[in-house]
């Protein structure tokens, strides 16, 4: 038997484009199958978890981002507030250094004052000691002398109306002499 | 069919080269796409079942299942299995949907075209799969099935999407720029949209199977048909050919149900574009 009496007697029934309708109805069912369970239930569940997937990726990136962006600022900040101690320390010392310089001058004008004082104090204080003591020697000197005048010339001159005069024109040509001696 | 007695396997028979026996009696033909129903009567009207009806019910319970064991309880950081499966999700997704139809409006047809294209495969890879080796798509009818499907889907959304007028220009492809050529140009646009359009939808995916399965028989009964003195020989390219197609077939399953699902891809954008 060959395929051409194969063929002849199967007739139709062998026509491969011709679908029973058995087939057809089993092959609908069995694709509604699958996509009954992938359609409904099984992709939007793997759906979800691919979303969520990307959220967390996404998520996982943002926050790196935002790590980054937020230790860049402290940075920033860090940077600034440095270089802001750096110019108040800079500006202290410059300050610190200028008081300095101020207090002593300041320091030293006031010695130059105390010791000018001190020196003029000191020339008043032998000024008056030296007149002080020039007008008590002058009075021990007269006295002196009139007591030994009186006793050499035996005489007392004490009560005379002279008496100061007398003394006073020694004392002066004394005076005169020793200025003239000098 | 039952009078068919080329229906039982070749290597049942003692049909040899040089045996007087000829090649005729072994050869593979429209028989070998014929199956004896399992259970009811194939001759009359009533319902049977049989091989392929049962390969097409199994293979879709193992596409199910396979999405069910790798989708049920996805997890964000995937395992082994989950990986793969998106991985096949995510090629028809981008690959084939995002990017003929379009990420906004392709969304929706994700799922109908994720389950044609694992449908399709699996119903091609049965050819080569030991026992089974049979490719339910080289039976007109679940090709048929599918076209049809995408066919009622494409038609609905053209008129859903143009009105009727619309839809007519769309399927005619209306140009008003053709002049005097356009009433035969709507003719045939017309013919080769709405009706061989269907036709070799299904047809396209029935005869590669339907030829790769005939190649593969034809090899397979041939290296035992040639078994025999000499005959050793041939028999042994015949072996090595057996191999090289079964290769070559699953590659063939894989790209003509990449082609099925494009094609379906192209019809639906087809429908939701505007006028040109």
């Amino acid at each position: 038997m060959n395929l051409a009496m194969i063929l002849a007697q199967e007739g139709e029934k062998e026509n491969p484009l011709i679908p029973p309708w058995p087939e057809l109805v089993i092959g609908l069912i069995a694709f509604v199958i699958v996509f009954g369970f992938l359609a409904k239930k099984l992709l939007p569940t793997i759906n979800k978890v691919l979303e969520e997937r990307r959220e967390a990726i996404e998520g996982g990136i943002e926050k790196a981002e935002a790590a980054q962006t937020e230790a860049h600022s402290v940075l920033e900040q860090y940077k600034a507030q440095l270089a802001e101690a750096r110019h108040e320390a800079a500006r202290l010392r410059q300050e610190a250094q200028e008081q300095g310089a101020t207090l002593i001058a300041e320091m030293r004008a006031e010695g130059q004052r105390q010791r000018e004082e001190i020196v003029a104090a000191g020339h008043a204080q032998i000024e008056a000691d030296r007149k002080a003591a020039a007008s008590a020697l002058r009075q021990d000197v007269g006295k002196l002398a009139t007591e030994l005048a009186g006793k050499l010339v035996g005489e007392s001159l004490e009560d005379h109306a002279r008496q100061s005069r007398v003394i006073d024109r020694f004392l002066d040509e004394l005076e005169e002499k020793a200025e003239a001696g000098r | 069919m039952s009078a068919d007695p080329t229906q039982v396997l070749a290597f049942e028979t003692d049909c040899h080269l040089f045996d007087g026996c000829g090649f005729d009696t072994v050869s593979p033909g429209l028989h070998s796409f014929l199956y004896e129903p399992l259970w009811g009567d194939a001759d009359g009207n009533g319902f049977y079942f049989n091989k392929p009806m049962l390969l097409a019910l199994l293979g879709s319970i193992i596409v199910v299942g396979f999405f069910w064991a790798a989708f049920r309880r996805p997890k964000v950081v995937p395992g082994k299995l989950q990986m793969v499966a998106e991985t096949g999700y995510d090629f028809v997704r981008r690959g084939i949907v995002y990017e003929t139809i379009g990420k906004k409006e392709g969304e929706k047809y994700v799922p109908l075209i994720v389950s044609l294209f694992f449908f399709v495969w699996m119903m091609n890879i049965w050819s080569i799969i030991p026992v089974a080796q049979f490719p339910v798509t080289s039976i007109i009818a679940y090709p048929m099935v599918l076209a049809l499907i995408v066919y009622i889907l494409w038609v609905s959304l053209t008129f859903k999407r143009h009105g009727f007028v619309g839809a007519f220009k769309n399927f005619t492809g209306y140009d008003k720029s053709l002049g005097a050529v356009l009433p035969l140009a709507m003719t045939i646009e017309f013919f080769s949209n709405l009706l061989v359009r269907p036709f070799t939808h299904a047809v396209r995916l029935f005869a590669n199977m339907f030829a790769g399965h005939t190649l593969l028989v034809l090899f397979t009964v041939a290296t035992w048909y040639m078994l025999n003195g000499i005959g050793i020989a041939y028999s042994g390219v015949s072996f090595l050919m057996t191999i090289v197609m079964t290769a070559f077939e699953l590659f063939i399953q894989a790209v003509q149900a990449y082609v099925f699902v494009l094609l379906t891809c192209s019809y639906i954008q087809g429908a939701l574009a505007e006028h040109h």
